[in-house]
């Protein structure tokens, strides 16, 4: 399997973004793919100021600023992606977008380039399935924000080759990331644990245990935890913690993963978190209030 | 804490305080507020002197509920009494979190009293109502037994699943790492005690935690 030198990414959004950001600032060349240009404008804005801090920091050398940028090409034409030797996908956590996407990218992409999968909840070896190479895929879970965060839970589907993995393996490695390895399991470790820890968490107020102050208190003294589970929540957003239960019990049917009813009250009552100003805390521009 | 007048009074070995503190340190021989530590500590409860008197009476509590030490009826119970644990993982030292019991008709004031106190000594406070392993023991028995489990299953090695904690949600010490620092059985007891309590599956102790318990029992 030949050395991985050029990256494409499918997704423009927060997730697609930061693996962008991380791959162009490493020195793979990047080609970040979608469907708006507006998103693509977007995120090449967001890029540009995100290393404009890192030379600001002292990060990056001002004269490697020009040369990232340069690393990065936005195109709303899947074709781009066929100079790629290493896709990664960051788009909706849906089989069927994915599996449309990839069948796409197995007819532009030349044969030896592997094909990654961002996703956190849903199996690796069930979206290789309709990739049309399930043995050149791989499953790479960067964590939020992924241009600050090292973390990637790397996971091989059932018929992966070893090659494959290998060289996903020291791309990720090459892109200055932390893999660790993980088996295709539904929300692989990270997510396997924070949500149905997460819910928890809710029922211990759903059930009238303790306030959410006094539950993240009590984590973060405790335990030494930088965020209470409430506060967590809230910065995930309830309704995307909604999302991740559906995915992790339809899977599971551990009971622990399963929705918590205060969560979809809330969500129903526009209380999603940070994002609406209001979640298990109320909040006035970046200042919390109150439980 | 200098302005607060309170006595400690021990029946039994503190988990809470097992060395020395400002807080015993720093105690009177009497005071409106007492501190009642040690396995037994409840039963120094019934023959308290001016018991109704005092703004707060905090009893150190075990994985047992304050009602068993006050009574309980009709969810009205609540007086000056507040239940307390600084919450402790097995063999390792006391942490500086402090949670408070408390009932549905609980005096503020005692509850004030409290938080007083623990916060005036260096402490952290967290209230909760009077439930089977509080906070921190609801949350996080069911937390290491899925940890322990999944290491079991093969999810991924013991360092990975460590690192991944740590690295991913800024964890100061991998799960495993901290329940082997602490001790297995010590966790096995305590899960099985709030699965007696609570009937949920999640607080079965992990095959590991039991093989440790078992181990320890030998």
């Amino acid at each position: 399997m030949p050395d991985i030198k050029t990256i494409g990414v499918a997704g423009s959004g927060t997730m697609g973004s930061g693996i962008a950001i991380v791959a162009a600032r490493a020195g793979f060349r990047t080609v970040i793919y979608d469907t708006s240009q507006e998103a693509l404008t977007r995120a090449r804005g967001q890029t540009e100021a995100f290393f404009q801090k890192s030379v600001e920091r002292g990060r990056l050398k001002p004269e490697e600023l020009p040369v990232v940028m340069r690393n990065l090409t936005g195109t709303t034409s899947l074709a781009d992606l066929g100079v790629c030797d290493l896709v990664i996908e960051a788009v909706f956590e849906s089989l069927a977008v994915k599996h449309a996407l990839f069948a796409d990218l197995n007819k532009v992409c030349p044969p030896h380039t592997v094909f990654a999968s961002n996703t956190s909840t849903l199996s690796i070896t069930e979206i290789a399935g309709g990739s049309g190479r399930p043995d050149r895929f791989v499953g790479m879970h960067f964590c939020l924000p992924a241009q600050l965060m090292k973390l990637v839970e790397m996971s091989a589907g059932l018929v992966t080759s070893a090659a494959t993995f290998e060289a996903a393996w020291r791309a990720c490695e090459a892109m200055g990331q932390r893999p660790v390895r993980t088996r295709d399991q539904p929300g692989f470790i990270l997510n396997a644990f924070l949500v149905p820890f997460n819910n928890d968490a809710i029922r211990l107020v759903e059930s009238g245990v303790a306030e959410p102050a006094e539950i993240d208190k009590a984590i973060k003294g405790g335990m030494g935890y930088a965020m209470g589970p409430c506060e967590l929540l809230d910065l995930i957003g309830l309704d995307t913690q909604i999302l991740l239960c559906e995915a992790l019990y339809g899977v599971t049917h551990d009971p622990r993963a399963a929705c918590p009813p205060l969560v979809r009250r809330m969500v129903a009552a526009g209380h999603l978190g940070r994002k609406t100003g209001r979640g298990f805390y109320r909040y006035q521009g970046g200042a919390m209030f109150g439980a | 804490m200098s302005t607060m007048h309170y006595q400690v009074m021990i029946n039994g070995i503190s988990r809470s305080f097992p060395g020395e503190h400002r807080l015993l340190a720093e105690a009177t021989v009497d005071g409106d507020v007492v501190l009642l530590l040690g396995t037994r500590a409840g039963q120094l409860l019934p023959s308290l002197a001016r018991r109704e008197m005092r703004r707060a009476i905090l009893v150190e509590l075990g994985t047992e509920c304050l009602g068993v030490h006050t009574g309980e009826r009709w969810a009205l119970e609540g007086s000056n009494v507040v239940g307390f644990a600084r919450f402790r993982l097995g063999d390792a030292e006391p942490s500086d979190l402090v949670e408070l019991v408390v009932q549905p008709a609980s005096a503020p004031a005692a509850l004030e009293a409290a938080k007083a106190l623990f916060e005036g000594a260096g402490l952290k406070t967290a209230v909760c109502r009077d439930f089977p392993g509080r906070i921190l023991d609801r949350l996080l028995r069911p937390f290491f037994n899925a940890t322990l489990n999944r290491l079991d299953q093969g999810l991924a090695s013991a360092d990975d699943m460590d690192l991944t904690l740590r690295l991913g949600l800024g964890y100061p010490e991998g799960t495993l790492a901290l329940l082997e620092r602490t001790g297995l059985a010590a966790h096995a007891e305590i899960s099985q005690a709030l699965y007696a309590a609570l009937g949920d599956p999640g607080f079965v102790p992990a095959r590991r935690a039991q093989v440790a318990k078992a181990r320890a029992h030998r």
